[in-house]
């Protein structure tokens, strides 16, 4: 599909009304091998820098404060923004024209100082169903899963998947765990989960393939609050254990 | 200011406009109407604009009172809708007196039916929109489907409508505006991942849409894609209509009530052209793939768009 590159930026066609943008600063390319049955990819993202994640959010910044007429909405991730426009208003490669501009003022771009949110969780068999399996996949002692879950600052790389679902990174490498091969069908809200490097908060009730350690009794999304997501695009987040009796009392506050 | 009581709600029948957009920062996908020509054709013919609020009924429609004189239309899917022991013309504007009471029941062809009232449905706007969001539970009426007992409020219309005058839509554009069984869709952003030969067997397949299918996205069966075998990729933004192949090589299609962002690549993504006709696509129903270029597919969405503010297409 058409795509084009330059200085670290690549832009992608998504769909008719949907084009993806790219900041690849390690400058990895796909490797398609038409050879064997299966095409050999290297996944272009397939390492989360902060390099990436702070040029997403200058780019989003930008967006925000000078709108593009026509674009629709942004949908951000680690180092790429999926931008929707109305195909009847903008052309891809017009739109791409003016992001190019965009991106050369990127630099110029101030970002608020980063907000430290720490969220409660009690970790347990009760509420994490598969702490078990992690510590025992590897071979730790389930304290030390906490331990090293609690231990890390996280960034708060994007929200997506559903309202207020922050994507957090990195975790570290000894607890990084493949997701369930059988999502489950549903996932209550609250519970911490982690798949492959990433951590999060499952805001509402979904369906869900990531590892649950534990639960927070805060509610990570509410239409009624002025922030209605408990965390933003560039947050830093902190694990705080807490017992279920604390548990309970959060919930109830 | 006109009510409509609900008697019966039908199978899943939510409120529903042309959606929110411009959340997704905060993981919020637009959602709207799964068939947005259907609904905004609907407004036109009860004097709406296109994005006013109606019903949007799902397989098996529900019966509604109005104790007030209303001007309602029924568009998209066939539902065999009466009005009192009348039968009631689909794709046209209707009068309802007071106390009559329409009926809807299970569909005749297509999944979704909407019932548009003059004035438009009038909930508590969330983020701008008044559509529902079900699997977060917001928008719409307290952000869930209706149920029986509920009262709808219909928005006071702009203007006087004593003297009703029937506006139907055009056999003609009807015809061009029939729901595709033959999905018309672009190249997916990982596309390339997938061989020559997979990309072959997806556009020769025929997928059955799955029971478990909704309006966050289509699930489908059939002989399963082979999956790039780089493994698992960063999460990135998706877009409506992105054709994902999940782990088990079976492909699912986002749709309005969409994840903002996944990590399954992409092969295809059905054209905006056709979304209309993805929220006419019944549980087991047949579908196929067809490729088509961008250019066309921006030739397609222009022609849909003349269309629909074309004067050809109502007649009064």
């Amino acid at each position: 599909m058409e795509t084009s590159a330059s200085g670290g930026v690549r832009f992608q066609v998504a769909s008719d009304q949907s084009l993806l943008v790219y900041f690849d600063p390690t400058e990895k390319r796909s490797r398609v091998s038409r050879s064997a049955g299966i095409n050999v990819a290297t996944p272009l993202q397939n390492q989360i820098s902060i390099e990436g994640h702070e040029q997403v959010r200058r780019l989003l910044r930008l967006l925000e404060l000078e709108p593009v007429a026509g674009v629709r909405n942004l949908h951000p991730a680690y180092s790429s923004i999926l931008i929707k426009f109305d195909a009847l208003k903008l052309r891809h490669e017009e739109l791409e024209e003016v992001l190019r501009r965009h991106i050369t003022r990127l630099k110029k771009v101030a970002l608020p100082k980063p907000r430290l949110v720490e969220i409660p969780v009690c970790y347990s068999e009760e509420f994490g169903p598969d702490l078990k399996d992690v510590a025992k996949l590897h071979k730790l002692a389930l304290e030390r899963v906490i331990e090293l879950h609690r231990s890390t600052t996280y960034i708060v790389y994007f929200l997506g998947f559903v309202p207020g679902f922050a994507y957090l990174g990195e975790l570290p490498e000894e607890l990084a765990t493949p997701r369930l091969p059988m999502p489950r069908k549903s996932v209550p809200p609250g519970s911490v989960g982690i798949a492959g490097t990433q951590t999060g908060v499952y805001p509402i009730s979904t369906p869900g393939g990531w590892r649950l350690l534990g639960r927070t009794p805060l509610a990570m999304f509410r239409p009624e609050r002025a922030e209605m997501s408990l965390l933003a695009i560039g947050d830093r987040v902190r694990f705080v254990p807490i017992s279920r009796e604390q548990f309970v009392k959060l919930e109830n506050a | 200011m006109s009510l409509i009581e609900v008697r019966s709600p039908g199978l899943l029948t939510t409120v529903q406009d042309l959606g929110r957009e411009g959340f997704g920062p905060m993981g919020v996908s637009s959602s709207g109407a799964a068939d947005p020509l259907a609904l905004r054709i609907g407004n036109r013919l009860v004097g709406n604009a296109e994005s006013a609020a109606g019903l949007e009924m799902t397989l098996l429609g529900g019966t509604f009172l109005f104790p007030e004189r209303a001007v309602v239309a029924l568009t998209g899917a066939d539902f065999g809708a009466t009005l009192d022991d009348g039968n009631v013309e689909m794709w046209s504007s209707v009068e309802v007196q007071p106390g009559q009471i329409l009926r809807l029941g299970p569909t005749r062809a297509g999944a979704r039916s909407y019932l548009c009232a003059r004035g438009g449905i009038d909930v508590k706007l969330f983020l701008g929109s008044a559509s529902t969001h079900l699997l977060s539970g917001l928008g719409g009426l307290e952000g869930r489907a209706l149920r029986k007992g509920d009262v709808l409020r219909i928005r006071a219309a702009q203007g006087s409508f004593r003297t009703f005058r029937k506006a139907k839509v055009a056999g003609r554009a009807l015809e061009k505006l029939l729901p595709r069984k033959v999905l018309r869709v672009t190249a997916g952003p990982q596309a390339d991942w997938f061989s020559e030969e997979t990309q072959k067997a997806f556009y020769a397949g025929t997928y059955r849409v799955a029971e478990e299918s909704n309006r966050m996205g289509l699930r489908l069966e059939g002989a399963a894609i082979l999956t790039p075998s780089a493994g698992e990729m960063i999460s990135e933004g998706v877009s409506l209509g992105a054709v994902q192949i999940t782990a088990s090589g079976l492909p699912i299609i986002l749709f309005v009530e969409q994840q903002t962002t996944g990590g399954y690549p992409k092969i295809a993504n059905v054209i905006s052209a056709d979304l209309s006709s993805l929220g006419q696509v019944r549980p087991r129903d047949e579908i196929r793939f067809e490729q088509v270029e961008m250019e066309t597919a921006r030739a397609l969405l222009l022609e849909q768009e003349k269309l629909l503010t074309s004067k050809e297409l109502i007649q009064e």
